[in-house]
Order: C-alpha cells, then sequence, then structure tokens
C-alpha cells in the first residue's frame, strides 16, 4: 500500500536550513494499522505530508495505493484520506456543507455526495451539528469533522496525523474502535501518527519509530517490547532507541 | 465543472453574509454619492466619465483584496485539505475567481444602478460591455491577489495590498481624468495597467466601441487575465501553497 525509499526533506528558512527527514523507508501492507511515533519535531508531518501529496519530497521516491508519488499524484489523492495534525475547517464554515463540497471534490454528484455526508455525521456522531459553524464545536467534536473529512470518499488508505490529541479517553476508545471497525468492514489501511504509546500499543499492528528524521525501530510492538526485556513497556522501547523518554519530549 | 463546484459552494458560503457584499462597494459608492454631483460639475467631465473609473475602482478593491480570503483557508488548514483531493489545482483557484467575478458582478451592478440615478446616461450596449471588462479584470486581480496572499508573510498581505493599490487607482485616472495631468504625471500613469482599463471602459460608456481606447484596453484587460491565471495556478500547484 506503501513503499518508499530514501524519502528525504529539507526546509529552508531565512536562518537555517533544516533536515526533516533524512532518508526513510516504509513499507505498508493492505489492511495495516501501522503507528508512526516519534518526539516532537522527529518529522512525523513531514513525513506523511509528503506521502499525501502536499510537499515535494527533497529526494527518494514512494509508490502510495499503487501509485507514484510525484508523476502520478492525482491518482494517489484519488486512493488516500489524510487527516491532518492542525485540523481543516475555518471557524466560520458549517461543517455540513464543508462535508458535502469535500465529496464533491472527490467526484460525488449532489445527490450522492448528501447521502453520504448524511451517513458519515451520524457514524460519527454529529448528525446534530451539521448546521453549525466549526467556531461554535468542542475540540473533541472538531476533530471527529477532521476524520469525517478524510473519510468522505471512503479511501482504501487512510493517512491519520495524531488523530486522538483533543480527544477524551472515550473519543480515543470510539476513534480507535471506529478505526478497527473500518479494516475489518472494507479492509481499510490505516497509517497513524500519534505521541501516545499505549495508542500504539492498543491498535496498531506495527510501529515506526522515528527520531530526528530516521527510522530508529520498527516491528510488532509486542516484539520490540521483548527485545527490551520482560515486563518492558514501549516507553522502555521508546528510551531505549532514542535516549530519551517520550513522556518527557511529549510534554516539553 | 469542478470550479463551478467550488465556486457554488462559496457563493453560498457568501451569501450567507450579504453585509460583506455591500461593504466591500461602499468605498465606490461614497465616491459616487459623495464627491460625484462635485465631480459632474467641476468641468472635468459628466457621470459617463467618472462610473468607468469608479467601476474600476471596485474592481481593485473588491477584486484585488480577495486574496484576503485564502489567508485565512491557510492558516486553518483548509487549503491541504483542498489540495489533498484530486480537484485540479486550477480548478481550485477558478472556482474562488469565479465565486469573487459573481459578487463583483452585482456590486457592479448596483453601482451602475446608483449611476443612473444620479445623471449617468450611457448606452446600454456600451454599459454592457464595460461591465464585461470589469470582469474580466476581476478574473485577473482576483486569481493575481490569491497568488500573492499565498506568497507573501500571512500578516503582510493585507497592508501591503491596500498600500500598492492605491498608488495603482490614482495613477489609472480613475477618480479625476488623466488629461487634466501635468506632463511627468501623464507619462507615470501611462507606465500603469488600469489607465487603459479606465480609457476603454470610458469609451465603451461614450459608444466608442471600436475606438483605439477601447481596443487597447480591452487588449491590456485579457494579457492581464491570461497572466493573473497562469501566476494563479502555478502557486496553487506550488507545494507550500
Ligand atoms: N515549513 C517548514 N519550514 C521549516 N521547517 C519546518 C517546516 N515544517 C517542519 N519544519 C521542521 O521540520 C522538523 C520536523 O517537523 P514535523 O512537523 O515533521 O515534526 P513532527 O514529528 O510532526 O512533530 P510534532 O510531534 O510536534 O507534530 C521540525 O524541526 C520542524 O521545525
Ligand atoms: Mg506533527
Amino acid at each position: 500500500m506503501i513503499h518508499a525509499t530514501g524519502l528525504t526533506r529539507t526546509f529552508t528558512t531565512k536562518t537555517a536550513t533544516v533536515d526533516a527527514v533524512r532518508g526513510v523507508d516504509l513499507d505498508v501492507s493492505p489492511g495495516e494499522i501501522v503507528g508512526f511515533l516519534g518526539p516532537n519535531g522527529a518529522g512525523k508531518t513531514t513525513t506523511l505530508r509528503m506521502l499525501t501529496t502536499l510537499l515535494r519530497p527533497s529526494g527518494g521516491t514512494a509508490t502510495v495505493a499503487g501509485h507514484d508519488l510525484t508523476t502520478e499524484p492525482t491518482e494517489v489523492r484519488r486512493r488516500i484520506g489524510y487527516v491532518p495534525q492542525g485540523g481543516s475547517v475555518g471557524p466560520a464554515a458549517l461543517i455540513g456543507e464543508e462535508l458535502e463540497l469535500q465529496a464533491r471534490l472527490y467526484g460525488l454528484g449532489l445527490p450522492a455526495a448528501r447521502e453520504r455526508v448524511t451517513e458519515l455525521l451520524d457514524r460519527l456522531g454529529l448528525t446534530a451539528l451539521a448546521a453549525r459553524p466549526a467556531a461554535s464545536l468542542s475540540g473533541g467534536q472538531r476533530r471527529r469533522v477532521d476524520i469525517a473529512m478524510g473519510l468522505v470518499h471512503r479511501p482504501g488508505l487512510l493517512f491519520l496525523d495524531e488523530p486522538t490529541t483533543g480527544l477524551d479517553p472515550r473519543g480515543r476508545a470510539d476513534l480507535w474502535d471506529d478505526i478497527r471497525r473500518l479494516r475489518a468492514e472494507s479492509g481499510l489501511t490505516v497509517f497513524l501518527s500519534t505521541h501516545y504509546l499505549d495508542e500504539a500499543d492498543a491498535l496498531c499492528d506495527r510501529v515506526l519509530i522515528i527520531d530526528a528524521g530516521r527510522i530508529v525501530s520498527e516491528g510488532e510492538p509486542e516484539a520490540l517490547k521483548s527485545g527490551i526485556g520482560p515486563g518492558a513497556t514501549l516507553d522502555d522501547v521508546f528510551l531505549a532507541v532514542t535516549g530519551r523518554a517520550l513522556r518527557e519530549e511529549a510534554a516539553a | 465543472m469542478t470550479a463551478l463546484i467550488m465556486a457554488r459552494h462559496y457563493v453560498r458560503v457568501t451569501m450567507r453574509n450579504k453585509l460583506a457584499l455591500v461593504f466591500g462597494a461602499l468605498q465606490p459608492v461614497l465616491y459616487l454619492v459623495l464627491f460625484g454631483p462635485l465631480f459632474a460639475r467641476s468641468g472635468a467631465g459628466s457621470w459617463n466619465v467618472l462610473v468607468p473609473g469608479l467601476l474600476v475602482q471596485l474592481g481593485l478593491l473588491s477584486a484585488g483584496m480577495s486574496g484576503f480570503g485564502i489567508v485565512f483557508d491557510q492558516r486553518f488548514g483548509v487549503l491541504e485539505r483542498l489540495r489533498v483531493t484530486p480537484a485540479g489545482r486550477m480548478s481550485l483557484l477558478l472556482g474562488r475567481v469565479l465565486k469573487d467575478t459573481l459578487v463583483l458582478l452585482i456590486q457592479a451592478a448596483g453601482l451602475i444602478l446608483l449611476g443612473y440615478a444620479f445623471g449617468l446616461r450611457a448606452p446600454l450596449p456600451g454599459v454592457a460591455l464595460g461591465l464585461l471588462l470589469v470582469l474580466l479584470l476581476a478574473v485577473s486581480l482576483s486569481s493575481m491577489s490569491y497568488a500573492l496572499a499565498l506568497t507573501l508573510n500571512q500578516d503582510l498581505f493585507a497592508p501591503i495590498m491596500s498600500t500598492v493599490l492605491v498608488p495603482l487607482l490614482l495613477l489609472s485616472g480613475a477618480l479625476l481624468p488623466m488629461s487634466l495631468a501635468p506632463g511627468w504625471l501623464d507619462v507615470v500613469s501611462r507606465l500603469t495597467p488600469f489607465r487603459y482599463v479606465v480609457e476603454a471602459l470610458r469609451a465603451f460608456f461614450a459608444g466608442g466601441y471600436t475606438s483605439a481606447d477601447a481596443l487597447v484596453g480591452t487588449g491590456v484587460t485579457l494579457a492581464f487575465v491570461v497572466a493573473g491565471v497562469a501566476v494563479g495556478t502555478r502557486r496553487f500547484q506550488h507545494e507550500n501553497a
């Protein structure tokens, strides 16, 4: 589903150049749920934005959902959904209207778009909020709107950038259930970044740990933990591969 | 097609906020009401000379500032959400531009009607041609405005744009014809594009549909449309847009 080799991205600002991603190799199989773990600034969002055609890689190649990232970006876009870290609707926008627009941009006709939006709103518990401006929603509700945006065209591959940040424990558990259910129903492949090790542990078939732009470890959560020792947690794994505790980074 | 879907969405959003439509046209309307009567008696020209100028002023202010909207879309992640869909990059731009052009059409029609109430007496075909030219101008200005908004520092767009538009407006002769200008000002004015648009509009309003002014101004506007859409689309394709 995703095959990337040597992805790099360098940002040039007025004062400095930042090597945000320094040679990332990735392979994600259809139907997998893969977690992308790393501290602040590790390069998670940058990698996701490259894989979703939003940012041109400085180097490396990738095939996403069967199509080459740089030569067939439109084909890639048709097949993927993306839920960005920072939100996707303006404060004054009515969420029902925005979702309808999004569905139509993916090629659905007006009746089909409306039907799909109704269904999605219902599924994500947003029906009562359809005519409300985004500014009037709670953080968790807004997050669910972002997720609806990424699912509106039933993509086969979904990229989620810290999807559960800002959700309460119940909201997180619900989202995990939703992701598992989508995978079970339609074989959805999911690539999600997170700071939460328990999330990776509970949801992901496999995790990749990225630090300073490089993948420093990867494997099934169980295998990674047992590699450290009996009773180890993903925190311990993280500490062992990066020399730092993720919790401190996330708190910093 | 996609551009129409986008435009329909933006029109829906705009119509919810009709007051903004009125405010966008307020400045030329104030000139018409509070400056027009002076202008008409000053010997500088009739209402047929002033109204075309105010239409260009409207175009510059309304379409020229339209990039402001995208600054917010960029800040709130809306732009990335649109860019991750398969929609053509040019459609993403043209949808907005179409909406801006429609807004301008409504505003310009209102301004012209108001002009008639005050004493404008231009032939209808000339007014229609003039309106068309202003709409073309809006297409180019709005495209360039988006391109600039995506290029400039977000906080700088509004101050820079409004500062750039004022001299261009003054130099176009929209408010007072450049025939009154001293030689040096006339020369500087001829180096700016909107002068030709204003003169073409005045020619249309005077019934000179194939006069040199009309043809040159139309040519300049069309060149602007091509350049504006090309620059805008390029900017929308750019990875950081
Ligand atoms: N547009 C940009 N210009 C300059 N530097 C950038 C840009 N975008 C990201 N960076 C830098 O690239 C590095 C990686 O950023 P990225 O957003 O990918 O991190 P992340 O892993 O998603 O972090 P977080 O967990 O905080 O979301 C950071 O050092 C960041 O400052
Ligand atoms: Mg990030």
